[in-house]
């Protein structure tokens, strides 16, 4: 079987920490920065678990602010 | 088997981005607001029909006041509630363009019934994106028509009382029944496939604009986190339990 391998790329001065996309991601790739904030005091959201993307991009559909931009490749 | 990030960030492989009509300044909107997800759809939808320089948005008062701040299109911003009205004069003037007027509930369901009602009515060949959000949001989430029976807000602060103040107003049943629609939906932005759906039915709406097939309305029903008191993601899990209840979700006419 085909393996799929992801990644997310967060814009992190834009994103405002709201945490939709945590929520939609079927991997738990993603979470909020526990104690660092972005220059407007948000908690921007990171790859917590990189190798469990797999490049579905429901974060970015879901990501209110266009933070989010998603690559994927088959290996 | 691992594999260095570095290696898949690759313009070759993306799948995913910010629409290339949606510019860089940074959303006023609240953080996890329905509003920007919309905001996506519009730029994308618009981008992928290539009708980036047909296209007018008429902008509302109320939060998206700003939408001509954020999608790279010819925008004009009507007076409260006359987004239909000015969409109206500026489709008859240009009947090749694509005319879509972008209106929140406080907006289109309350101070501008009339305009809207009789645009459909009058099958105007505009697309009309209304957000429903059940809330005053730009104001301090004061009780607007859509506003559940029961729910809290900041003039209603022991829940919306039927009795005083009537019940919530279903205004795409309302112009699903006036004969110049075409087209009338309501959809939402809360999960990737409702966000699929929404997407549809905008590129749908704004077909018919281009083919001048009368009136198309996309509601869609979304959340106002700041105006309900509670975080992005527990709104859109109260939006679910409650407002699909009263808003449900679907076509109610495709003609």
């Amino acid at each position: 079987m085909a393996k799929i391998k992801g990644a997310v790329v967060v814009n992190k001065e834009r994103c405002k920490g709201c945490e939709l996309c945590v929520v939609a991601c079927p991997s738990q790739v993603l979470a909020l920065q526990p104690t660092e904030v972005n220059d407007r005091g948000y908690h921007y959201a990171f790859m917590q678990n990189p190798d469990a993307c797999i490049g579905c991009a429901s974060c970015g559909l879901v990501c209110p602010d266009g933070c989010i931009t998603v690559y994927k490749v088959k290996l | 088997m691992h594999m260095d990030i570095n290696e898949i960030i690759k313009p070759e492989n993306l799948v995913y981005t910010k629409p290339r009509l949606m510019n860089d300044n940074p959303m006023h909107y609240c953080p996890g607001c329905s509003h920007g997800v919309v905001h996506k759809l519009i730029a994308e939808v618009i981008d992928e029909m290539g009708i980036e320089e047909e296209t007018i948005g008429i902008a509302p008062v109320g939060c998206a006041v700003f939408a001509y701040n954020y999608i790279d299109i010819d925008w004009i911003e009507a007076a409260h509630g006359r987004a239909p009205a000015i969409a109206t004069a500026v489709k008859r003037l240009n009947p090749k363009k694509m005319v879509f007027t972008y209106q929140g509930d406080g907006d289109l369901a309350a101070i501008g019934t009339a305009e809207t009602i009789h645009a459909c009515n009058r099958g105007e060949n505009i697309a009309i994106i209304f957000i429903n959000n059940g809330i005053y949001g730009m104001t301090g989430g004061q009780m607007a028509p859509t506003t559940l029976e029961g729910m809290k807000t900041s003039t209603c602060p022991y829940g919306r009382n039927v009795a005083l103040n009537g019940y919530p107003l279903r205004i795409a049943e309302l112009v699903e029944r006036v004969d110049g629609t075409c087209y009338v939906t309501r959809q939402s932005v809360h999960t990737p496939a409702a966000i699929r759906k929404a997407k549809k039915a905008i590129r749908l709406a704004f077909e018919n604009s281009m083919a001048g097939k009368g009136t198309s309305m996309v509601e869609i029903v979304s959340t106002c986190n700041s105006g309900w008191k509670m975080s992005p993601v527990k709104a859109n899990q109260w939006m679910e339990e409650h407002m699909f209840a009263k808003y449900p979700l679907g076509d109610l006419k495709n003609v």
